[in-house]
């Protein structure tokens, strides 16, 4: 019985966080544009995709955004953990606290202060402005999962490494690297993640002419939605589900990856 | 192993793109378009329209934070209870609706919700009287607890999954009810998830103002709307500061009121 309200939850659970997910899979094989009515099946959204130049444009920019600020980030991120660990409790304390800002505040301050400050300082708006926003919204997370890993890593292996005769930069690449790296690739993806998905930042910081997907999609909010874009989420949800599934297929080691 | 001094990148960076931000924010906030002192913009707050707007964002934001902690809490026991390895399938199957674009399946729910929409053809085939719910804050509540709710349910879980087993039967041995154990137990216990969850729905859904233009038909306002347009469509900076100053002044204390509950502070994000 309490077995059975268990997986009715579930299922009731997982209906709720993917109906959305299946409206828009089956809307972007519909031949009608229409969002209530079925056309039949057809699949010229696909077709369309591949000519759509807006919507390739704005593909191609969300992922150099992603791509570009996740990996700075990551690099900034890290070599900042290693300084933190060394710095004293109240040093420690105020970069920490610094460190949470972005990650509290609302996402539209965040956006209206860089805004605000890039538009100030007489820099202007742009993808340029739009990539500085979404690293600097980036390295938290960063930190936030390299930190606790570096918290764990012993010092002695690394002292070790030294006394043999590496030296420290041999040392940190041979030794201590290794031991971060599944912190540093978590928050690499959660980098990522976040700035794919982000809205409202991109919004307040890019210049004119500038769309991410998610500046696309509002911007067609009230003209209608082609449902070209529907068939290029499909496909991006698709390959994630797929990914997602071959990296669990494989055997996996406890703690890899997604902590 | 490391310098502190490989911190000063990201010091240089925080210092320049998330102070100076922020310090430009109570700049503009604090004057007026010649530049002169005023506190004209954040007083802007008391009048009907905007106090109106900061109330409601503050009443849906309360109401979608507790029905996202009723709906996560159980969902993230019953994901512990049939994980057994924390990246187990069943728990990414959670997570991945959250790499479809969140504007896309918000929108998604417009076409469901809206009043020729997929909720009334089916109470309609049942024969139920079909209900008006897009371009009302039942929606808009609706649009929240969906796009928020992972962010709840991952920190509870996260929590929960450290919790030892021997804690939970040492409490039954010693002659604790189910009921019991739960309150006296487990749920203290997961209290830092459960503080990291709600703040993590709380403030995205007191200062959103995509899910009000989505699901609210634009005719809704929330604090997050009146303050986008004053930098969009009004281009009135100074106003939208001011209330920016307003809304960060009410965060400050709900996290405030919020850290009396998580006394390490502990981050289970």
């Amino acid at each position: 019985m309490k077995n059975a309200m268990k997986k009715i939850y579930l299922i009731l659970m997982l209906f709720y966080l993917y109906a959305p997910i299946m409206v828009l899979v089956v809307l972007s094989f519909n031949e009608s544009r229409s969002r209530v009515v079925w056309g039949g099946f057809s699949l010229k959204w696909y077709e369309d995709l591949f000519t759509n130049s807006m919507i390739l444009d704005a593909l191609k920019t969300t992922l150099i955004i992603a791509l570009v600020s996740a990996a700075v980030a990551t690099v900034l991120g890290t070599l900042a953990c290693l300084g933190i660990n060394r710095m004293r409790k109240t040093p420690r304390t105020i970069v920490m606290g610094m460190n949470n800002i972005p990650m509290m505040n609302a996402e539209i301050v965040t956006g209206i202060s860089l805004m605000l400050c890039f538009v100030a300082f007489g820099i202007t708006l742009s993808f340029k402005t739009v990539l500085l926003a979404h690293i600097t919204f980036n390295v938290p997370y960063v930190i936030l999962s390299v930190m606790p890993r570096l918290k764990q890593t012993e010092i002695n292996v690394y002292e070790a490494a030294v006394d043999l005769g590496a030296t420290p930069v041999y040392a940190f690449f041979k030794v201590v690297l290794p031991d971060l790296m599944p912190g540093i690739l978590s928050g690499f993806l959660m980098a990522f993640t976040m700035s794919l998905d982000d809205f409202v930042i991109t919004h307040f910081t890019r210049g004119a002419g500038v769309n991410t997907l998610s500046t696309l999609i509002y911007s067609e909010v009230r003209r209608g939605i082609k449902p070209t874009m529907y068939a290029l989420s499909t496909l991006m949800f698709v390959s994630v589900l797929v990914l997602l599934i071959l990296v669990n297929v494989r055997p996996q080691k406890k703690g890899d990856i997604i902590e | 192993m490391g310098k502190k001094s490989f911190a000063l990148p990201y010091v240089v960076w925080m210092i320049g793109f998330t102070i100076i931000p922020l310090a430009m924010i109570v700049f503009y906030g604090l004057t007026d378009n010649s530049g002169a002192f005023t506190l004209d913009n954040v007083a802007a707050i008391m009048t009907a329209e905007h106090a109106q707007a900061l109330w409601l964002s503050l009443g849906l934001a309360l109401i979608s934070t507790a029905i996202c902690l009723l709906l996560a809490y159980p969902l993230a026991m019953i994901l512990k209870s049939i994980s057994k390895n924390r990246s187990s399938l069943i728990v990414f199957i959670f997570i991945l609706p959250m790499w479809m674009n969140s504007l896309l399946r918000t929108m998604a729910w417009q076409t469901i919700l809206s009043n020729q929409g997929i909720l009334n053809l089916v109470l309609e085939f049942l024969g139920l009287p079909t209900v008006q719910v897009i371009n009302t804050t039942g929606a808009i509540i609706f649009g929240m607890v969906y796009d928020f709710l992972p962010f709840m349910v991952l920190p509870i879980y996260n929590v929960l999954i450290k919790i030892g087993q021997d804690k939970v039967e040492a409490a039954r041995d010693l002659g604790a009810n189910g009921v019991q154990t739960f309150f006296r137990v487990t749920l203290p216990l997961s209290m830092p998830g459960v503080v990291s969850g709600i703040t993590m729905v709380f403030v995205p859904a007191m200062t959103t103002f995509v899910i009000s233009t989505l699901l609210g038909g634009g005719k809704i306002l929330l604090i997050g709307n009146v303050i986008e347009q004053a930098f969009t469509s009004g281009s009135n900076w100074h106003l939208g500061s001011g209330l920016s100053l307003v809304l960060m002044v009410f965060i400050l204390i709900s996290m405030a009121i919020l850290a009396k509950y998580d006394p390490e502070g502990s981050n289970v994000v």
